[in-house]
């Protein structure tokens, strides 16, 4: 692995300091899955490596139903599923997190990570878009807050300005007969990169049979995970039928701007841009009208 | 760059050594404490061949610098065995023939503990889930998940110290 200096960081205002003094040449480190490949193959350059494990705020994980979930972005994917009231709250993201890699990655692999490499693909962001996820940044400038969907810019690439970084995200509480859910396709069980993913959340009335208002947001169609704005207003006030799933994932297909890599073709990623919309949306209901 | 001196506490022992900060666990494990249990197979985090238990959780050493672990615990392959012989995970793989050439061993034997202490009672579906991360290029993976849910059998009949 190419040569660097590493610093174990202890407090925000110290990794903000090392981060604005060597710029671009510094990288965060915190589960390290993504990034110490990236260093091993040569895809990314860093002379040091600023472990924010340390910091005690990155590795607070609360959750309460008044104030929802804060996840420090060194919290492993492995604690957040194992906690029943998180699973509970946020399906969707649950549903995502427990995709990415197998166990021994998951023991690792953060969201904090997973957002700031900034991948297409990435499985948890769609799921964080859909459930109004922010980011909670520290900087030379003090701390900033910026919704996920416009975290991640270009492939690999992110708004964090030098100096920068994540220090936790935050889920708001969800409101009363919420749901929502992800699906990704890939052509095996486990274990392998999403070829196309899908996130919806909806609020449905008491009655469960009007959606309130509602998001879909899709993986590895558009240089960043999207945000399907219109597919999303197309859901506000409507029928939770068969009738509108179908429109509305038309609609987000329409959003889908696909390329073809070694992972599918733009044709197919488009076809399955509907079909994945279309079901996880049903699975979005279903879970809503589950819940009180 | 300078050399770092990291404490550790691997397979119960307190261990000092002095690594680069651009040398992984993996790395450390095999070349400077001559644990070679271990073994190096993608280095990229997909085959699992290099498991160890690092704070009671499971996960791939080519993918930890060695300077994380300082203060840390770390078991091994060569940590699993009681003073009286092997535990009944290593025992049930060699009553299953639960291996071929044996490189994926010592990864599915750390990664099938980190299941049993996580999870003493699980369900074949469960098991296969848990090892997806480690992969066998002889396709032993049947006589795998039968030794590994053999050995739980066996643990909860009577559980190892």
């Amino acid at each position: 692995m190419q040569a660097f200096e590493y610093v174990a960081a202890t407090s925000v205002t110290q990794a903000v300091s090392l981060l604005k003094e060597r710029g671009e040449q510094a990288r965060v480190l915190s589960g390290g899955t993504d990034l110490l490949v990236q260093l091993k193959e040569g895809r990314r350059y860093a002379s040091l490596l600023i472990d924010i494990k340390p910091i005690p705020e990155v590795n607070e994980l609360s959750y309460s139903p008044e104030t929802g979930l804060r996840i420090g972005a060194a919290v492993p994917c492995f604690h957040l599923s194992n906690q029943a009231a998180i699973r509970q709250a946020y399906p969707g993201l649950i549903d995502a997190v427990a995709l990415i890699g197998g166990v021994q990655i998951q023991g690792r692999a953060t969201l904090g990570g997973n957002l700031s490499n900034a991948s297409p693909a990435a499985d948890s962001i769609p799921a964080l878009i859909v459930h109004h996820a922010v980011c909670d940044i520290a900087g030379p400038a003090g701390r900033r807050e910026l919704a996920v969907e416009r975290f991640c810019t270009a492939p690999g690439k992110n708004a964090l300005d030098v100096g920068e970084f994540l220090v936790a995200i935050r889920v708001p509480p969800p409101p009363a007969h919420f749901g929502a859910a992800y699906l990704r396709f890939i052509p095996r069980n486990e274990m392998d990169i999403a070829v196309v993913g899908a996130a919806a959340s909806v609020t449905l009335n008491k009655q469960g049979d009007i959606i309130l208002s509602g998001r879909i947001a899709l993986g590895a169609v558009a240089p960043t995970p999207l945000l399907a704005e219109e597919a999303g207003a197309a859901l506000a006030g409507r029928p939770a039928d068969a009738e509108m799933i179908e429109q509305v994932a038309r609609i987000a297909q329409h959003a889908a701007r696909p390329i073809t890599d070694m992972r599918g073709t733009a044709a197919q990623r488009k076809h399955l841009a509907y079909v994945l919309t279309r079901r996880v949306l049903e699975h979005a209901i279903e879970r809503a009208r589950t819940t009180t | 760059m300078s050399k770092t001196l990291v404490q550790a506490r691997i397979n119960g022992e307190e261990v000092a050594f002095v690594c680069e900060p651009n040398q992984t666990l993996l790395e450390v494990l095999r070349n400077t404490l001559g644990l070679t249990g271990t073994k190096e197979g993608c280095s990229n985090g997909n085959c699992g061949a290099c498991n160890v238990i690092l704070d009671g959780v499971l996960v791939n050493s080519c993918l930890v610098l060695a300077v994380e672990v300082a203060g840390k615990s770390v078991t091994t392959v060569e940590g699993i065995a009681g003073p009286n012989g092997l535990h009944p995970i290593q025992q049930k793989f060699l009553e299953h023939a639960a291996l071929q050439c044996g490189i994926c061993t010592p990864g599915f034997i750390v990664a099938a503990k980190a299941l049993l202490d996580h999870n003493p009672h699980p369900t074949e579906e469960e098991a296969r889930r848990w090892l997806a991360g480690n992969l066998c290029r002889c396709t032993g993976y049947d006589k795998i998940v039968r030794a590994v849910l053999a050995a739980a059998e066996v643990l909860q009949a009577a559980p190892a110290t």
